[in-house]
């Protein structure tokens, strides 16, 4: 019984984490139909920004709040991979509207940049960088309508971009001068050390559980709440499911359907970047953490099925249980008298690397059951 | 006029026959030894290429396991090298097996000390494994995006198998074959690769031939019709999941001859050969070279990967940059590819935007149509 909730929890634990990651990529594929490879790379942008975040909190004036550290990244997370995304939706992804094989492609390449960009660019310019983008990117539209008709916009946008540059230069310079870590490019992978409230371990029902876990947990509870709210309760929500159901009439109905791309995939690039402040507190964070988990976000999209966090939700958990009752070998300790060759053939599958194996063949019989996923969207078209 | 222009075509042809052979039977005592050998890597990947091209340019299969299909090949002929070379080992099998303690041949060795079997494993196996794969895929209707997302999870899959087998196949350390022997020649030797050279621009040239054969006609004509429009293909009376699992296996059987021709030229088959950005630069070396363009599929590989090892020895840390901008490139301002490009509308486009060329005027409504039998 123990042994069954242990697993369970860890299944959950590693289940949470593809849960957060997978939920923006669904979102975003469900809307769009673009798969977006850079999904992990965006993941990892959430990780250095809790690695940032951490170190700019252990600065003298910000020390007496650094346990708190954590909560504040998971905001920053969400507002950089966010701002970052929706740059990408701007200026690559709304180009390739219609052609996903082509979007995935466009999206490998930027998942490369990103990659070298963290290897070869020190980490202070990056932060001012994000930071000249989101002010570039809302400065211009944060402004009352009677500016904005009264100067000519173009000019307007101009001046702000300039600002927002300078804004970031100078903010890169202050962080680079005050965090000696952050001033130097390195491809070294970096470590998030959890606040001392996170450390150690909680026992419930005699059985103990590492608290970070439990973080990840929560953070993947709240992520999913606070989307399923958005989107069933929110007026831009009602718009994102609209155009999901069927582009063409929302766009009819006077929906902007560019408006809410540009929200949907705002949102679903910022979800990445919370995972990422998961990814961050369960190992060393490097250039190419995402390409860990990436894999394992699209098994979840395939196999929860288009437009439904239901199936989203059920899938990844689905497969973290599977991961661990596969790849720690549990099926032998719960079950111990099974016959030899099937002890055997477990035996096999139990580590890390052969349980995926595992999986990914499963989910390939079972979608030769089920090709939409679980919950298919209902329609009538030749091609859904 | 037209018979001359055919007769001024053939000339060309001919003459471009001619220099090529000529080329290829020189460039061993034309260039280094190093670089005939980048060469000779470069054009053995140019058949994977081809293949690629087949599935994605002619049938709009985007592929991103193709990395499978290689390493296979691979392993198939280094696993033929290294058993017929492991004479004076202890049980008379190849040396790293003593590593890991075993003592016996793992049974699926066994067929590979047969060279005649080894030859028509290195394209038959892939091909069969992709047949496997494309045929449980496609039955399903499973397609574009879905389609990628599955091949690429097959080849983590494969290399997560290939990585963790160390006691079958050697693992994450891959087996070796440069100081192995073939024909009573060390494989790793210069006479050795000067004939590998040479197999494989012959091989190069033979799957051009191949691949061009496979798109005439009408299995071709089938072929372009899924690419374009599948849902009619099917409701004309044609069952698109054998034609597509037919060219899925096809281009899983030229690369694992691609694969095999690479390991015996680069000295080493690892896992690595199946890691996910090597599949991927398969697909954006055909699509910089030109989709739908067998050729260009070709170049592309060869011209790609030549740029590749440049940069890489010039200036290592920005030919991501240039392979990120690269696919970004490709993707948005050039989507036929050079050869594609060259081949289409684009140098009458842009002698016409210098005002060169007189502009031809078609019909609006044939412009509205072929953007609309283009999108997905």
């Amino acid at each position: 019984m123990e042994l069954l909730l242990d697993s369970l929890f860890n299944g959950v634990a590693i289940g949470s984490v593809l849960l957060v990651a997978a939920l923006g990529l669904a979102i975003v594929f469900g809307l769009m139909g673009v798969i977006n490879l850079a999904h992990g790379e965006l993941m990892m942008l959430g990780a250095y920004t809790t690695y940032v975040t951490q170190l700019i909190f252990k600065l003298p004036i910000l020390r007496p709040f650094y346990d708190s550290y954590i909560i504040v990244s998971i905001f920053l997370a969400f507002i950089v991979s966010g701002v970052v995304g929706i740059l990408l939706e701007k200026t690559i992804i709304r180009k390739l509207y219609g052609s996903p094989l082509e979007t995935l492609l466009a999206t490998w390449g930027v998942s490369l940049i990103l990659q070298q960009f963290v290897r070869s660019v020190p980490l202070a310019y990056g932060t001012g960088l994000v930071i000249s983008l989101l002010i570039g990117l809302f400065l211009p539209t944060s402004f009352p309508s009677k500016i904005k008709e009264s100067i000519n916009f173009k000019y307007f946008k101009f001046s702000s971009w300039i600002f927002a540059a300078l804004t970031g230069v100078l903010t890169g310079s202050i962080i680079s001068s005050s965090v000696s870590k952050l001033s130097r490019a390195s491809a070294r992978n970096v470590d998030v050390t959890a606040p001392s409230w996170m450390r150690g371990q909680v026992e419930i029902i005699g059985t103990a559980f590492p608290k970070t876990r439990l973080m990840i947990i929560v953070i993947t509870l709240i992520s999913v709440i606070a989307i399923t709210v958005f989107l069933n309760q929110s007026a831009w929500g009602m718009r994102i499911r609209a155009v999901t159901q069927n582009r063409q009439m929302s766009d009819c109905l006077g929906i902007s359907t560019e408006k809410v791309d540009i929200i949907t995939f705002g949102i679903g690039s910022g979800l990445a970047g919370v995972a990422g402040v998961a990814v961050s507190l369960l190992g060393s964070v490097g250039p190419n953490v995402g390409g860990n988990y990436i894999v394992g976000c699209f098994m979840v999209v395939v196999l929860g099925g288009v437009g439904n966090l239901l199936g989203t939700v059920l899938a990844s958990f689905g497969i973290g249980i599977m991961t661990d009752l596969i790849g720690a070998g549990r099926l032998l300790s719960i079950w111990p008298d099974m016959p030899l060759p099937l002890s055997n053939t477990i035996n096999f599958f139990a580590t890390t690397s052969m349980a995926r194996v595992m999986i990914f063949a499963l989910i390939v019989i079972f979608l030769q059951f089920k090709p939409t996923g679980l919950f298919p969207q209902k329609g009538r078209m030749v091609e859904n | 006029m037209s018979f001359s222009k055919i007769k001024f075509d053939k000339k060309i042809k001919l003459s471009f026959w001619i220099i090529l052979i000529a080329l290829i039977i020189a460039a061993p005592s034309l260039l280094p030894v190093f670089r005939l050998n980048l060469l000779g890597r470069y054009l053995s990947l140019s058949i994977v290429a081809l293949g690629v091209d087949l599935i994605w340019g002619y049938t709009g299969l985007l592929s991103l396991g193709q990395g499978i299909f290689f390493a296979l090949g691979g392993y198939c002929a280094a696993m033929y090298l290294q058993i017929t070379s492991s004479s004076e080992f202890p049980n008379n099998i190849p040396e790293f097996f003593a590593l890991y303690g075993v003592e016996k041949l793992p049974f699926f060795w066994e067929p590979f000390r047969s060279p005649v079997f080894t030859f028509f494993a290195i394209w038959i196996i892939p091909a069969l494994v992709a047949g496997l794969i494309g045929f449980l895929v496609f039955r399903n209707r499973i397609k574009g995006v879905y389609f990628s997302i599955l091949t690429q999870a097959s080849l983590l899959v494969f290399f997560n198998f290939f990585n963790g087998q160390q006691k079958l196949i050697n693992g994450t350390n891959g087996l070796k074959t440069d100081v192995t022997q073939l024909f009573g020649q060390m494989v790793g030797s210069e006479s050795m690769q000067r004939i590998f050279f040479w197999v494989t621009a012959i091989l190069v040239i033979a799957s051009w031939f191949f691949a061009k054969w496979v798109v005439k006609g009408r299995f071709g004509n089938i072929l372009i019709g899924i690419r374009d429009d599948e849902p009619r293909v099917r409701f004309t009376g044609y069952n698109p999941v054998i034609f597509k699992t037919i060219i899925f296996s096809i281009a899983g059987g030229l690369a694992g001859i691609s694969g095999a021709l690479y390991t015996v030229q680069s000295g080493i088959v690892s896992p690595q050969f199946m890691t996910v950005p090597f599949s991927i630069e398969m697909v954006i070396w055909v699509a910089v070279g030109g989709r739908g363009t067998l050729l260009g599929a070709i170049l592309g590989a060869v011209f790609i990967n030549y740029a590749k090892s440049l940069v890489s020895e010039a200036l290592p840390a920005s030919w991501m940059f240039i392979q990120g901008g690269l696919f970004i490139l490709v993707v948005t301002a050039l989507p036929e590819g050079v050869l594609g490009w060259i081949q289409g509308d684009g140098p009458r486009n842009l002698l016409q935007r210098f005002g060169l060329k007189r502009k031809i005027e078609t019909y609006p409504s044939l412009e509205v149509n072929n953007k609309e039998g283009n999108n997905e």
